[in-house]
């Protein structure tokens, strides 16, 4: 893991970030192997915007979800044999517990965003978008960047 | 599917035409001398065979889509900030991520051209030109990359075509020989001379497929990639063991072969110039023509199921995210542009078929090429040390 102190040496990193630092990203976690699982690591971006514990739930049942996807017994087993059997051709008619389970995924973030991320201001995407790399947090409404960047611009304009 | 689909046509060609030549001149004889259930049996076998291909090579093989620019940025900054102020002169270190995976450190590298770090066991393959999970190898054979969603398709149409080509090639004999004891050697082969040609080819087939599934039996009872076997990653003495492994046989066929039906990441268009890969917003690699021109066998589900007709789709208009950049088309003519002198086949893509199973096997390693691609911000891949010694290997 790298984790990324961000000094400031001026004021044009200052800017950089600030309007780049409009999303979070949650990281895999590969602890356990390739098995889909998140950190549950709560990013200090966050601290003002939404209580820990509330962050750590959803991201925890995002991880049962997945697990649950993913797991491996009879049920997975059965499928696999029967899909196989057919050539495969059954999974023209029928959807594999994999996909059931991610539509089941994408109504939970659509209900979390609804009822607690972005009263806050924040925003989940799925991360069956992103190739299941990474969770991302949109923040919606951008943190004003400071009196710093208003006197930059009036120098700018006395320039001109 | 890739853009190389000449091996593929040629798989399909001797396929095809062999078990054509088998119906056509054996199976009656065969039907009526021995048993009608041989050809129905062969049918049934051919079916399979030509099923698992076609999914193989139309399926995606777990294609991982780049990086938004924002998240491209982000990881910039994080290795900037890790890596502290380079010296003028000097070398970034190479961006390398370490996790630790079941009490193993893994290395996880950064891919210069989807600007992600290759989740483990992904790779990026140049030919494809893109990042796959779990990268086994690039088969022209077959015209795909085969991956994590499309590995057990593969293995099984490697399976069941050693069990046709020897199906065919005894019954072969067994007509030969038939006839012989009827009307003579020479007269058999007088009375169906086409068969003949076909049943060379059957025979060299025989060796290298029934090679190639024992190969990849092998792999999948350690749980490893023909990617990690070709380079040694688990072998040798300071190396780090298999952290995938289940250390159990069993377990590791039941995983690869049986687990879960993983989702597509990305969608994916076949159309009559070559694939079109769009995942979500980025990056789509070539023009189509026409938003739904879908050649080849359509499967329905190649359409995303959650909805093609997406804000965010088809590739002229490419409408941006709100939040992202608004120009995503001329970052994509960026990262094309100075790719397509990298996509070329490579000579060795089209074994001959007498080529064995492991020579077969060892084709399949383009990752080391995709180190000498665009020049990203910070640094460049050829400054990446590891990069320049693979490079080097290669040269030598």
């Amino acid at each position: 893991e790298i984790s990324a102190p961000w000094t400031f040496h001026n004021l044009q990193e200052l800017r950089h970030s600030a309007s780049l630092a409009n999303k979070v990203f949650l990281q895999r976690d590969y602890s356990d192997g390739t098995t889909c699982r998140f950190q549950t690591k709560f990013p200090s971006e966050l601290e003002s915007r939404i209580e820990r514990p509330l962050f750590e739930d959803t991201v925890k049942r995002l991880n049962i979800y997945y697990a649950e996807a993913e797991k491996m017994g009879g049920q997975s087993y059965l499928e696999g044999c029967l899909a196989c059997a057919t050539a495969y051709l059954i999974f023209l008619c029928m959807e594999t517990r994999y996909e059931k389970v991610l539509k089941k995924i994408g109504r939970y973030i659509q209900e979390q965003n609804e009822k607690i991320y972005a009263p806050r201001g924040l925003l989940i995407t799925d991360p069956i978008e992103r190739g299941m790399r990474v969770v991302s947090l949109q923040l919606l409404l951008l943190l004003c960047v400071c009196v710093c960047e208003r006197e930059t611009d009036k120098e700018k304009h006395k320039d001109r | 599917m890739a853009r190389q689909k000449g091996v593929f046509y040629l798989t399909l060609f001797l396929i095809v035409g062999t078990c054509s030549l088998f119906f056509a001149f054996e199976c009656p004889y065969l039907a009526i001398h021995l048993s009608p259930a041989i050809p129905v049996f062969a049918i049934l076998l051919f079916f399979f065979v030509m099923a698992m291909l076609l999914r193989t090579s139309f399926s995606d093989p777990g294609v991982l889509p780049r990086a938004l620019p924002e998240e491209a940025t982000f990881i910039e900054m994080e290795i900037e900030a890790t890596n502290g102020n380079v010296p003028a002169g000097q070398r970034p270190p190479p961006r390398i991520r370490n996790v630790q995976i079941n009490g193993q450190i893994v290395k996880l590298k950064y891919c210069y051209t989807c600007k992600i770090f290759r989740p483990p066991r992904a790779s990026h393959c140049s030919i494809c030109d893109n990042c796959v999970d779990r990268f086994d190898h690039h088969c022209p054979w077959v015209g795909n990359c085969v991956g994590k969603r499309n590995y057990r398709y593969f293995y099984l149409f490697t399976l069941s075509l050693s069990l046709l080509t020897i199906y065919i090639f005894t019954f072969n004999i067994v007509h030969v020989v038939m006839r012989s004891v009827n009307s003579g050697f020479v007269k058999t082969l007088q009375d169906t001379p086409g068969t003949y040609p076909f049943m060379l080819v059957c025979f060299f087939t025989l060796w290298s497929v029934v090679g190639l599934t024992g190969f990849h039996t092998y792999l999948i009872s350690l749980n490893q990639t023909t990617n990690e076997d070709i380079k040694g990653s688990w072998s040798g003495k300071n190396r780090v063991q298999n952290p995938y492994s289940h250390k159990n046989i069993i377990n590791n066929c039941c995983e690869v072969l049986c687990g879960p039906a993983y989702p597509r990441y990305c969608t994916v268009l076949y159309c009559a110039v070559g694939p079109l890969v769009l995942c979500g917003h980025a990056y789509p690699r070539y023009c189509i023509v026409g938003p739904l021109v879908l050649c080849a066998p359509a499967y329905p589900s190649v359409l995303d199921r959650r909805g093609l007709m997406r804000d965010d789709l088809p590739v002229p208009t490419s409408a941006a995210e709100p939040a992202t950049n608004s120009n995503p088309v001329p970052q994509t003519t960026k990262t094309t542009a100075p790719l397509i002198p990298n996509e070329h086949t490579p000579d060795d893509a089209k074994p001959s078929m007498a080529d064995s199973a492991i020579a077969h096997a060892e084709k399949r390693s383009p990752s080391p090429r995709e180190e000498k691609l665009p020049i990203p911000p910070l640094a460049s891949p050829e400054t990446d040390a590891e990069a320049s010694i693979i490079a080097k290997d290669k040269a030598l």
